[in-house]
């Protein structure tokens, strides 16, 4: 159990949320964006996973399982609010939806 | 006597009839209008007569009545009360006896009118204020009534609204009022504070006990009430507003602007005249200031050529005796003129009322002439009217004038100069007066106006004979005044005096009928004179009044005014505005509704948070 450093582990997990928080600032297509908001979710994950590991309590593997109801339910919700957003403008374009500008 | 309270409510209550009737059923029917005009009137006028009578016959000094409580504010109570005594039962004879007279004249001139409901509506109500300001036992009450006259007056001169120059007439006749109301009202408030009351009978009774004769503080109470008086009464300096209120209907004139409103000035020194007699300057003053203003009329009347304008500075010019009565002691005399004048003065613009009926508007008198004829019942109004006016033996002004003028020679110290000045002014008024009667009467028929006929009706020609014989008859009634106002010893004067104070009426009418009835001296060659036609001029614009007031307030005021234009304390205001505008789009700015926009501020706001935490 101790043959991987917690260093390692967090440095993996801002390595994912990096990635992730990327893809939402670069990616124009809303199914990706969404996508990368899962993989920064899983990213957050991983880091309690590892804090959990590194002080053997279980608490952040339970913080873990509230995060992945949590991202379900998000994929749900935002899978069905696009479609909505697909039916309506007949594209994938998230810069269109700009509509609440000052 | 109870029955005082009916007096005010009658035209109040024809008032509103007139004015809420319009509003609920629809017009009324002309005839009906001038019933309820003229019919409240007549049932005060009986009402007065009742009560009158009732008050004399009980012998009693006062009769008061509280109706309610008006208001009440700390130590400050204001009662809704009544209080009758000589002083205003002859008030409220005059005001509803030539009231009525008038608006029985009003519904045979004003009949044509498309505005006659509002006409009498307004006459209505200017009534029921004169009454109140008369019957009021508190300052605050006749203060209520005092503006309800000086609304009243503003609403009737800008009668006709459509000519802009009728509305600049009443707003100047409103304006120039209120500077006198003004010191009137810091009158009152001083007044509360020295005494603590408003009611006039205490006042009277306290005032003798907290001041002693020429103390400061109730000599700058009379001056500020005199204050009220002359502009009310268009003395100087505040007359310039008189002649020009003459653009109202002629009915209006002759009511309000001579016979009941302008002599509240009159009224209010009587009613107060204990303060007045313990502040011998104040009284001095009300004396110089009537002494100058008969002159000064007189002179501008002299040169005057609109008939209703003559008759203007004439009221200014007769008002000037009542004020000089009051202060030389003639209490009694002051309001004594006050009467026969509302009398005579009534007939003399009703009169004029007729002849500018009977010419299609003209006022120009040297466009008439020759109307002796034509106007037959005019005529007989305007020599009775006159008479009394320039105070020819037996007539009613005789009396009132002539014992004015004696109780002028009378006052210890300046008494001869007064009466000088009042001698002059009555040669002034008998040579202005038959000017105007020997132009418009006598002469060849102008051929202007040669097919000009009378213009008859019973409603108007009823009046003009009343008012003749109160005119003619009206000294002989004995006022009997002493239980109000302090009486004084008849006055023993020189023979001189009396047969100079007697003859100058008929010195001014043979200058006049040598001018302008003989035509035996030329008022052209008078004129060619060097300085004559300046003197003229200056006259004619009534001294210069209008354009001193002009240049030494008007214009600054307005020049301040547009200087102003764009108010500069805006600018302060209008740059926060500007700033706060400028923040607002630059913070709109950032939500551009851009997804990605907010999520990357986000993550630069954590950063920045982070980094702050880290390094400090």
């Amino acid at each position: 159990m101790n043959g991987i450093p917690i260093e390692h582990g967090i440095l993996l997990a801002a390595i994912l949320f990096s990635l992730g928080f990327v893809g939402v600032l670069t990616r124009r297509n809303i199914i990706f964006v969404l996508m990368s908001l899962e993989i920064m979710l899983n990213a957050a994950g991983l880091a309690f996973v590892v804090a959990s590991a590194r002080w053997q309590q279980a608490d952040g593997q339970i913080m873990f399982l509230m995060i992945l109801t949590l991202a379900a339910a998000e994929v749900a919700v935002g899978l069905s609010l696009i479609i909505q957003f697909y039916k309506r403008y007949q594209s994938l374009d998230m810069d269109q939806l700009s509509k609440l500008g000052g | 006597m109870d029955k005082l309270w009916l007096i005010p409510t009658f035209p109040l209550l024809g008032f509103l009839l007139l004015t809420l009737a319009p509003l609920t059923v629809g017009t009324l029917p002309r005839k009906l209008s001038g019933l309820i005009g003229a019919g409240s009137i007549g049932l005060a006028a009986l009402t007065t007569l009742y009560v009158g009578n009732d008050f004399l016959n009980s012998g009693e000094q006062s009769f008061q009545q509280v109706l309610w409580q008006w208001f009440q504010t700390g130590s400050l109570q204001v009662g809704f009360g009544l209080h009758l005594d000589a002083l205003s039962l002859v008030m409220l004879s005059v005001i509803t006896g030539v009231g009525f007279l008038i608006h029985v004249y009003s519904t045979g001139f004003m009949f044509d009118d498309p505005s006659f409901a509002r006409f009498m509506s307004y006459m209505n109500l200017f009534v029921a204020a004169m009454v109140m300001l008369v019957l009021a036992d508190n300052l605050a009450l006749l203060f209520l009534g005092w503006e309800g006259v000086g609304l009243c007056s503003y609403l009737l001169i800008g009668f006709w609204y459509t000519d802009p120059h009728n509305g600049y007439c009443a707003r100047k006749a409103f304006v120039v009022t209120r500077v006198g109301d003004t010191a009137m009202a810091i009158g009152l408030f001083l007044l509360f504070q020295e005494v603590g009351t408003l009611h006039i009978n205490e006042i009277i009774a306290i005032s003798g006990s907290q001041w002693s004769s020429g103390d400061s503080t109730i000599t700058l109470i009379a001056f500020l009430l005199l204050g009220g008086a002359v502009g009310k009464s268009a003395q100087l300096p505040l007359q310039t507003w008189l002649p020009d209120a003459m653009a109202g209907p002629t009915p209006i004139s002759a009511l309000i602007h001579a016979a009941t409103m302008v002599t509240a000035g009159v009224y209010l020194i009587a009613r107060t005249h204990p303060l007045f007699i313990l502040a011998p300057d104040a009284l001095m003053a009300v004396a110089i200031i009537g002494a100058a203003t008969l002159l000064v009329a007189g002179f501008t009347a002299l040169t005057q050529t609109d008939i209703k304008r003559i008759l203007a500075y004439s009221t200014v010019s007769q008002i000037g005796y009542m004020f000089l009565a009051l202060g030389v002691g003639a209490w009694s005399g002051g309001i004594f003129h006050l009467m026969t004048h509302a009398f005579f003065k009534a007939l003399l613009f009703l009169g004029a009322g007729t002849i500018i009926m009977s010419l299609h508007h003209e006022h120009n008198i040297f466009k008439m002439g020759g109307m002796r004829k034509k106007l037959p019942l005019a005529f007989i109004c305007f020599m009775v009217g006159s008479a009394a006016l320039v105070a020819l033996p037996l007539t009613s002004g005789y009396y009132s004038k002539h014992d004015i003028m004696l109780y002028a020679w009378a006052l210890p110290g300046a008494g001869p100069w007064l009466w000088g000045v009042a001698l002059l002014g009555a040669l002034l008024t008998a040579t202005y007066t038959f000017r105007l009667v020997f132009v418009v009467f006598f002469g060849p028929v102008s051929s202007d106006h040669a097919e000009a006929t009378e213009a008859k009706s019973i409603s108007m020609a009823l009046p003009l004979l009343v008012l003749c014989a109160l005119a003619l008859s009206g000294g002989y009634w004995a006022l009997h005044l002493d239980s109000v106002l302090p009486a004084s010893e008849h006055p023993h004067v020189p023979a001189l005096v009396n047969g100079l104070t007697n003859a100058v009426p008929f010195v001014g009418i043979a200058i006049a009928y040598l001018y302008f009835g003989s035509r035996q001296l030329s008022v052209e060659r008078l004129m060619s004179l060097p300085m004559a036609k300046n003197l003229h001029q200056f006259w004619y614009s009534g001294w210069g009044m209008d354009q001193l007031y002009n240049g030494l307030l008007v214009k600054p005021w307005v020049l301040i005014a547009q200087i102003n234009r764009s108010d500069i304390i805006d600018h302060f205001y209008n740059v926060l505005a500007l700033i706060n505008r400028l923040v607002h789009e630059l913070i709109s700015k950032t939500q551009n509704g851009n997804l990605r926009w907010y999520a990357s501020s986000l993550a630069m706001g954590a950063v920045l948070l982070l980094g702050f935490g880290l390094w400090s």
